[in-house]
C-alpha cells in the first residue's frame, strides 16, 4: 500500500500526540501517582505505535511498543514511577521527535534504532533499576549489571552460563512463543560462548546465525544483531528461536562450528494464551521485529544501503479551523458577485459608487479573514518551554518554576516560526544567568524556587511577549566596566550614559563575542542575534532590570507582516508611509522652539525632551528651509521617542508591504515599498533604524 | 521555414537598443517586458545608477540607468525612452534605454566574441559584437551590468 499520501496527516497528528505526551510527562513529574496521566501516556504511545506501524516506520513502532510495555506495567502497579523512569520516558519522547523530524526532512525514519533507550526500557521491565543501567550504553556492561541478580539465584553458576534464562520477553515476543507452542513447535533459548582465541567474533557470530536460521526462526537475540555485528559483545550471546528440530540437533550443529567454546540449549515454555486482540498488528510487528533486529547482519546492511532517500519531502502544512475557511470561501464568492456587478454597471455613477463601497467592505473582510487563517496561537511555541525549563533546572541544579500566561494569544504564522529561537535564548538566559543558585537565593531572603515568567498578550496592533525572572537582575556597574574594558564605550561616554543606556549595551554585537562573559552575569551572549531576529520581524525588544529583583525582556511584534495601517506623509513632492503603530501623536512645532543638546536638535514637549529628526536631510531631499513652523510626527520605538519633520500629512491608509527586492537590500531607513491607489510607489520608512 | 530556423540553437535573438549613437543587443531570453517610462519613485541612499523603483502590475521593480553605469551623460527622457525589464536569477530589474530599435537574429557565425580586458571596468559589460550586414551591434553582458553572473 502506498502510504505516502497520508504522510502529512501522519506528521501533523504525530506532532500533536507528542505534544500531549510532553505535557502529560511534565504533569506526571509534578504529581506522581496519577492514574489518569499514566493512562493518557499509555494511550498516546499506543496510538503512535499503531500510526507508525501503518505507515511502515518500523523503528518507531518498536520503540513505542517497548514504551507501551513499561507503561502497561506502571498501570498495573508493578513498576513505580521514579525520576529515572521519567528520564527514560523523556528520552523516548526525544527519540520519537527525532524520528518525526527525520520523516519531515526525508520521508523516511532514518537508520537510528535508539537501541540504548529500548534496552533501558526492557531493563525497567525486568524490574531492574533504570538508574543502575543508566550508563550501560554498551551491552557488555549490561551483562555485568545483570550478574549480581544472577548470583541471588540458587543455581547461580549454571544460570550465569545460561544467560538466555535471564532475558525477558516483551509482549509480542511472548505472543510469538505462545503461538509456536500452540502449533507444537519447540522454542529454544540458546547461549553460545565463543572461544577467547577467536579473532573476528562478529564473523563467527554471523556463521552461527546462518546455521541457526537454517534450523529455525530466530525471534530474539541478546545483544541485538546490530551490536553483535559491531562486535559489541564479550564472548557470548543469547538467541531465542522457534524450530521443529530437536535440542540435540542444535547442540551438534553448533558445536561443529569452529571456535564455538560452549553451547547451552534450553527448551522454553511460557504459560498463558495468545492474546488475540490486535493480533493483526502484532503479526505485522513480528515481521518487523525479525527484520529489524534479527536478520542476518549482512542482510540488514544491504537493506540499509537499499534505502535511498527517494521519498518526497513532506510539505509544511497548517491546520485551519474549518469555520475560518468557510468565512474565506463566502467572502470570495461575494467578491465574484461584485465583479459581476461591476461588469454590468453602465456609466451610472450612483450604481458604481454602490458597487465600490460593497467591494471595499469585502476586501476589508477578506483581509481580516485571510489574516485569521494565518494566525496561530503562541501556544505552539510556548509548549516546548516547560520541558526546556525542566531540563535546565536539572542540569543547573536549581529549583526553577515556569509560569506561563496568554498562550492563546495569536500571531502570524511566519512570526511564530521565527520567534522560537530568540525565546529559547531568552529563557535559557533567564534560567542560567538570571537566576541565582538556591543557596544564594536563600541568603538574600528569597524563596529557593526561582520563578521564570513567560507572558504573551495583545496590545493594540502589537503582540507583546515578556520573558522575566525574579533573579538577581543585571549589574549595571559590571556591564559598564566590561564595556569600558573591551572598548565598546569610552570613559566620557560611560559617565554620560544612563543605567538604561548601559543595559542596552548588552544588545551590541561586540558584547556577545567576549569570552569571560560570566563576569557581566552572562547576559550578553547572543543577545544581538536575538535583537536582529526580532527587528527583522518588524518588532523590537527592550529590557528592564532591577538589581536584586530580576529582569524582564519585553518583545513587541506586529500582528501581521503583510498589511499595516500607515500614515502617509509628504516631503517636497515625495510620499512616504510611516507605520501607524509607531506613531504617538502629531505636533505643530515652531522653529524657534527648537533647542540644542550636544549639537542635536530637540524639542521640549510637555516636559519630554524629544530629538528631532530631519527626514529631508536623511532622505537626500535638497531644499531651502524657510518655514517658521513645522509638522512633527512623534514616533516611538520601545521607550525611545523621536520627532520626524515632514512637509505635510496626506492621511491614514491601509497599505500592503512589498520588499524592494534583492538589488536594494542594503538600503537602510526604508522598510519596504507600497503601491498607492493611483499606481504610484511610496516607500515605507523604517522607524527602527531611524530612531 | 523561419520558425524552424528560430528553433535552431545556433540562432540567437537580440533586442537592439540605442544609447546615443551606439547600438546594443540584449539577449531576448532574459527580457520580460518593454515598458514606456512610468513614474519612478526615488529610493534614498541607493547607488547613483539606481534611478528608483516602479510599479509593474503590482510588483515593485528597481530601475537602473545603464548610461550612469556606463559613465555616459545622464539620460534624457524622450517619448522614445523605454524600460526593458530583464530577469536574471529570478530577480527582475528595469534598464533605461534611449530607444528600442528592433529584434534581430544572429547565427553563431555572426557573433564575434570579445576577450574582455581585465583592466577596463566597462569592457566586462560587453561580451561580443554582432554583425548584421554592414551594421555592428555590441552585445551586452546584462548579468555583469546588474551585478549578477548571467
Amino acid at each position: 500500500m502506498d502510504v505516502s499520501q497520508y504522510l502529512e496527516i501522519f506528521i501533523e497528528e504525530a506532532k500533536e500526540h507528542l505534544q500531549n505526551l510532553n505535557e502529560a510527562l511534565l504533569e506526571m513529574e509534578k504529581s506522581d501517582d496519577n492514574k489518569d496521566l499514566v493512562n493518557e501516556i499509555f494511550r498516546v504511545a499506543h496510538t503512535l505505535k499503531g500510526m507508525a506501524a501503518t505507515m511502515g516506520f518500523k523503528k518507531m513502532t518498536v520503540l513505542t511498543h517497548d514504551m507501551e510495555n513499561v507503561l502497561s506495567e506502571i498501570r498495573n502497579g508493578k513498576i513505580n514511577i521514579s525520576a529515572e523512569l521519567l528520564d527514560v520516558l523523556f528520552q523516548c519522547l526525544d527519540a520519537l521527535e527525532q524520528y518525526i523530524d527525520q520523516i519531515i526532512e526525508t520521508g523516511t525514519e532514518g537508520d537510528k534504532t535508539n537501541q540504548p533507550i529500548i534496552d533501558r526500557l526492557n531493563l525497567i521491565l525486568e524490574g531492574k533499576d533504570a538508574k543502575a543501567s543508566q550508563e550501560d550504553e554498551k551491552p557488555s556492561e549490561s551483562e555485568n549489571s545483570q550478574e549480581p541478580q544472577a548470583e541471588a539465584l540458587k543455581d547461580d553458576q549454571e544460570t550465569i552460563k545460561r544467560k538466555h534464562k535471564m532475558l525477558s520477553f516483551n509482549e509480542f515476543e511472548k505472543n510469538a512463543i505462545l503461538k509456536a507452542q500452540e502449533e507444537s513447535y519447540n522454542v529454544y533459548g540458546i547461549t553460545i560462548v565463543i572461544s577467547e582465541s577467536c579473532v573476528l567474533k562478529s564473523a563467527r557470530a554471523f556463521i552461527i546465525f546462518r546455521t541457526l536460521e537454517g534450523l529455525g526462526q530466530i525471534i530474539k537475540s541478546h545483544p541485538s544483531v546490530q551490536d553483535i555485528e559491531d562486535e559489541k559483545f564479550d564472548l557470548d550471546f543469547s538467541v531465542f528461536l522457534i524450530s521443529s528440530e530437536s535440542q540435540d540437533k542444535f547442540l551438534k550443529e553448533l558445536n561443529s562450528i569452529a571456535e564455538v567454546e560452549e553451547v547451552y540449549v534450553d527448551e522454553i515454555h511460557l504459560e498463558g494464551t495468545v492474546q488475540n486482540f490486535e493480533a493483526k498488528e502484532h503479526k505485522a510487528q513480528e515481521g518487523e521485529q525479525e527484520e529489524d533486529q534479527d536478520v542476518k547482519p549482512s542482510k540488514e546492511k544491504a537493506d540499509n544501503k537499499g534505502q535511498a532517500p527517494t521519498k518526497p519531502k513532506a510539505n509544511r502544512t497548517v491546520r485551519v479551523d474549518i469555520e475560518r475557511l468557510d468565512n474565506l470561501m463566502n467572502l470570495v464568492s461575494e467578491l465574484i458577485i461584485v465583479k459581476n456587478g461591476l461588469e454590468t454597471v453602465e456609466n451610472n455613477n450612483q450604481n458604481m459608487n454602490e458597487q465600490i463601497e460593497y467591494l471595499e467592505r469585502i476586501t476589508t473582510n477578506l483581509h481580516d479573514a485571510v489574516m485569521k487563517v494565518r494566525m496561530v496561537p503562541v501556544e505552539r511555541v510556548f509548549n516546548r518551554f516547560p520541558r526546556l525549563v525542566r531540563d535546565l533546572a536539572r542540569k543547573l541544579n536549581k529549583n526553577l518554576e515556569l509560569h506561563m500566561s496568554g498562550e492563546e494569544t495569536e500571531l502570524d504564522r511566519t512570526v511564530i516560526d521565527e520567534i522560537g529561537d530568540p525565546l529559547v535564548h531568552l529563557i535559557r538566559n533567564a534560567c542560567d544567568h538570571g537566576q541565582e543558585m538556591p543557596a544564594e537565593r536563600k541568603n538574600s531572603g528569597k524563596s529557593e524556587i526561582g520563578n521564570v515568567y513567560l507572558d504573551a498578550y495583545q496590545d493594540g496592533n502589537n503582540v507583546v511577549i515578556e520573558v522575566a525572572d525574579d533573579g538577581n537582575g543585571i549589574d549595571v556597574e559590571k556591564v559598564k566596566a566590561k564595556a569600558l574594558n573591551n572598548g565598546t564605550i569610552t570613559r566620557d561616554q560611560a559617565d554620560a550614559m544612563s543605567d538604561q543606556d548601559i543595559v542596552e549595551l548588552l544588545f551590541k554585537p561586540s558584547f556577545s563575542t567576549a569570552d569571560q562573559i560570566s563576569d557581566v552575569s552572562g547576559r550578553g551572549v547572543g543577545l544581538d542575534v536575538v535583537k536582529t531576529k526580532i527587528e527583522a520581524l518588524g518588532g523590537d525588544i527592550e529590557v528592564k532590570t532591577k538589581l536584586g529583583k530580576g529582569s524582564k525582556f519585553i518583545i513587541r511584534l506586529p500582528l501581521t507582516l503583510a498589511i499595516i495601517q500607515a500614515l502617509m506623509v509628504r516631503l517636497e513632492d515625495e510620499k512616504y508611509a510611516i507605520p501607524l503603530n509607531t506613531i504617538q501623536n502629531i505636533e505643530d512645532v515652531k522653529v524657534s522652539d527648537i533647542k540644542y543638546i550636544q549639537n542635536q536638535e530637540v524639542i521640549n514637549l510637555r516636559g519630554h525632551v524629544i530629538p528631532i529628526i530631519r527626514l529631508d536631510g536623511l532622505l537626500g531631499i535638497e531644499r531651502e528651509r524657510t518655514e517658521e513652523s513645522m509638522t512633527v510626527v512623534i514616533v516611538n520605538k520601545g521607550d525611545k521617542q523621536a520627532g520626524f519633520v515632514v512637509d505635510g500629512l496626506i492621511g491614514q491608509q491601509e497599505i500592503v508591504i512589498k520588499t524592494l527586492g534583492k538589488y536594494l537590500t542594503n538600503i537602510k531607513l526604508i522598510a519596504g515599498a507600497t503601491i498607492l491607489g493611483d499606481g504610484e510607489v511610496a516607500l515605507i520608512l523604517d522607524v527602527n533604524s531611524l530612531v | 521555414m523561419e520558425t524552424k530556423q528560430m528553433k535552431n540553437e545556433d540562432i540567437k535573438q537580440f533586442i537592439v537598443v540605442k544609447f546615443g549613437h551606439e547600438q546594443y543587443g540584449i539577449n531576448i531570453q532574459i527580457v520580460q517586458n518593454i515598458v514606456r517610462m512610468p513614474n519612478i519613485t526615488r529610493v534614498p541612499n541607493a547607488p547613483a545608477y539606481i534611478k528608483g523603483v516602479i510599479n509593474l502590475r503590482g510588483e515593485i521593480i528597481p530601475v537602473m540607468s545603464v548610461r550612469v553605469k556606463f559613465e555616459l551623460e545622464e539620460d534624457q527622457f524622450t517619448h522614445a525612452t523605454r524600460i526593458i525589464i530583464v530577469k536574471v536569477d529570478g530577480n527582475a530589474i528595469g534598464l533605461i534605454v534611449d530607444e528600442v530599435l528592433e529584434v534581430i537574429q544572429l547565427s553563431e557565425a555572426q557573433i564575434e566574441k570579445i576577450v574582455s580586458d581585465a583592466d577596463d571596468e566597462k569592457s566586462k559589460y560587453v561580451y561580443a559584437v554582432g554583425k548584421v550586414g554592414e551594421e555592428l551591434v555590441t552585445l551586452l553582458n546584462v548579468g555583469s551590468i546588474i551585478g549578477v553572473e548571467e
